[in-house]
């Protein structure tokens, strides 16, 4: 993935809009992120701000007449947010790597030519941090993965991946919350629940919480 | 209360769609098809967002358990109560223990049964609709199957035979051939990513609608449109309508249960008030994307909820005729 040097505000139709922040996919970024999300939330026909990784997506609750004026409040408000430090919980989580869920490992290793054992113990050394929720319910995106396991997303995405996955696409990593279609791919699974929609809150976890990978079991 | 006896493929429940938990990686679920939804609520008297039955393949039977009335809307179908037929985007009454049988969809991809209260599922997040992927809202958050016995409002509504124009027919597109389908797009944040060539083969193309198109998303068949340039974004938020370009280079467009984020590059998005046409759409049937500007598409939308503000002014105004009389 490429760094952007400046940002990119681009549309979703008209039903949202698109900020992408400059910059290194770091947790100082982040924390940026979450502020401007944080304030657009509260924004005039704005329903929901939704954190992306360094970007912001932004539904609307009616599509302004122009865009300019939004266009304009983001850009500003990008310069001028302080990053915002949520301190979250510590999860831990046990992950068994490979075996039939956690099939791509193998692939993951050879692309990036290294072992399997290699992969498993630096994919489970860093303390990751929750940087967004998305694509399913419940599911997080993690920052904090060694470029060294990076492998580019699925030429074709599957049609269905097991829930519980551990997955890698592109330089991000992230636990799947329920069965469904993927274009990642998976090297472990943990069986933990992310979601419950009877919760007060229906995500068990949130942007700021960190995530430590505990290596279960190996199946090679 | 309404018991289904014979469902074909993956009928539910849906609302309008759950728009307000995107933070929690909730996608807004909802009828693939809402401008059909939405009419067949407002011939009924309820609330627009009242949950209906979506029902994407045939045949298809139901027992109604009390007097009620109901409206089919969307994709035109053969369907009959007591060898009575029931016109399409039509409100009907029915007895206790009459049956809805439904044979034929010869036009459209999905049919909308509506019911006087609306189909009384508890909210879940804010909306009736089947979360597929978390398996919640709508019927125990599953597709309906034989057996089940939904509950009904209670409804005021009024019980007199009543059609209305389709919206097919009065939001025609007047260079639509009989068997594509054309959608308005905005271009997206990578368009710019592919070549002049490769755009132009994105507009010129008719697409084929394949098998593996559903609730999830539309996968097209056609020439491959690649970016000039691998592009792997950093994972962000999606909606129903983006149109993403996986490196085969097919397009699949984002529908109702997609997921609220991916990094795959966008080449564009199919407007609102043209999803419901994807969502009528039929697998092997052909689309082509026809560029659009965001006023425009504004412009597009406030001409669809014109179309639905005549329907509420028409149906107030019968309502109000039988009143009188």
């Amino acid at each position: 993935m490429t760094t952007p040097d400046r940002s990119r505000i681009s549309l979703l139709g008209t039903s949202a809009l698109l900020f992408e922040a400059p910059g290194a996919f770091d947790l100082p970024h982040q924390r940026r992120i979450w502020s401007l999300a944080a304030i657009a939330s509260k924004w005039p026909d704005i329903r929901e701000a939704i954190p992306g990784i360094t970007n912001l997506m932004l539904t609307f609750e009616t599509p302004p007449r122009e865009l300019d004026t939004l266009i304009a409040a983001l850009n500003d408000g990008w310069d001028a947010a302080e990053g915002l430090a949520i301190g979250g919980r510590e999860i831990r989580l046990p992950v068994t790597y490979g075996g039939e869920i956690g099939s791509s490992l193998q692939s993951v290793a050879d692309h990036c030519g290294l072992s399997v054992d290699d992969v498993v113990s630096i994919h489970a050394a860093p303390l990751y941090t929750v940087f967004a929720l998305g694509s399913h319910p419940g599911y997080c995106y993690l920052g904090g993965m060694d470029p060294r396991i990076t492998m580019p997303r699925r030429q074709t995405p599957l049609q269905r991946s097991a829930g519980g996955s551990v997955s890698i696409g592109g330089s991000q990593t992230g636990v799947s919350a329920s069965p469904g279609p993927s274009g990642w791919h998976a090297i472990g699974h943990t069986s933990w629940t992310f979601f419950d929609p009877s919760w007060p809150t229906p995500a068990a976890l949130a942007p700021g919480d960190t995530i430590r990978f505990e290596i279960e079991r190996v199946i090679r | 209360m309404i018991e289904i006896l014979s469902v074909t493929g993956p009928a539910s429940v849906q609302d309008l769609g759950r728009f307000d938990q995107y933070r929690f990686g909730v996608g807004t679920s909802g009828a693939m098809d809402d401008v059909a939804l939405r009419a067949g609520n407002i011939l009924l008297g309820n609330d627009e967002n009242a949950a209906g039955i979506e029902i994407p393949m045939l045949p298809f039977k139901l027992r109604f358990g009390r007097d009620m009335a109901f409206a089919l809307t969307g994709a035109d179908v053969e369907a009959e109560i007591a060898g009575r037929v029931i016109p399409p985007w039509w409100r009907s009454h029915v007895g206790t223990g009459d049956i809805l049988t439904v044979k034929t969809m010869p036009r459209g991809a999905r049919l909308y049964l509506t019911v006087g209260g609306g189909i009384d599922v508890p909210m879940v997040l804010g909306s009736r609709s089947t979360q597929f992927r978390g398996e919640f809202g709508g019927w125990h958050g599953r597709p309906l199957q034989p057996g089940d016995v939904l509950p009904c409002a209670a409804s005021s509504a009024t019980i007199g035979e009543l059609g209305i124009e389709p919206a097919g027919t009065t939001l025609a597109r007047p260079n639509a051939a009989a068997d594509e389908t054309i959608v308005r797009v905005v271009i997206a944040g990578e368009y710019d990513g592919f070549d002049a060539a490769t755009q132009t083969l994105f507009w010129s193309s008719s697409w084929k609608i394949t098998p593996q198109s559903n609730r999830y998303g539309y996968r097209l068949q056609g020439p491959a449109v690649k970016p000039k340039a691998p592009i792997e974004k950093r994972s962000h938020g999606i909606v129903p309508g983006v149109i993403q370009i996986p490196p085969n280079g097919q397009p699949i467009i984002q529908m109702r249960d997609a997921q609220t984020s991916g990094g795959y590059p966008k080449i564009a998005t199919v407007i609102r008030a043209d999803l419901w046409r994807v969502g009528q759409a039929r697998l092997g049937g052909k689309l082509r994307f026809e560029q659009t500007a965001y006023t425009d598409a504004l412009a597009a939308e406030a001409e669809m909820s014109a179309y639905l503000e005549r329907l509420r002014t028409n149906v107030r105004l019968v309502e109000e005729t039988r009143t009188c009389r």
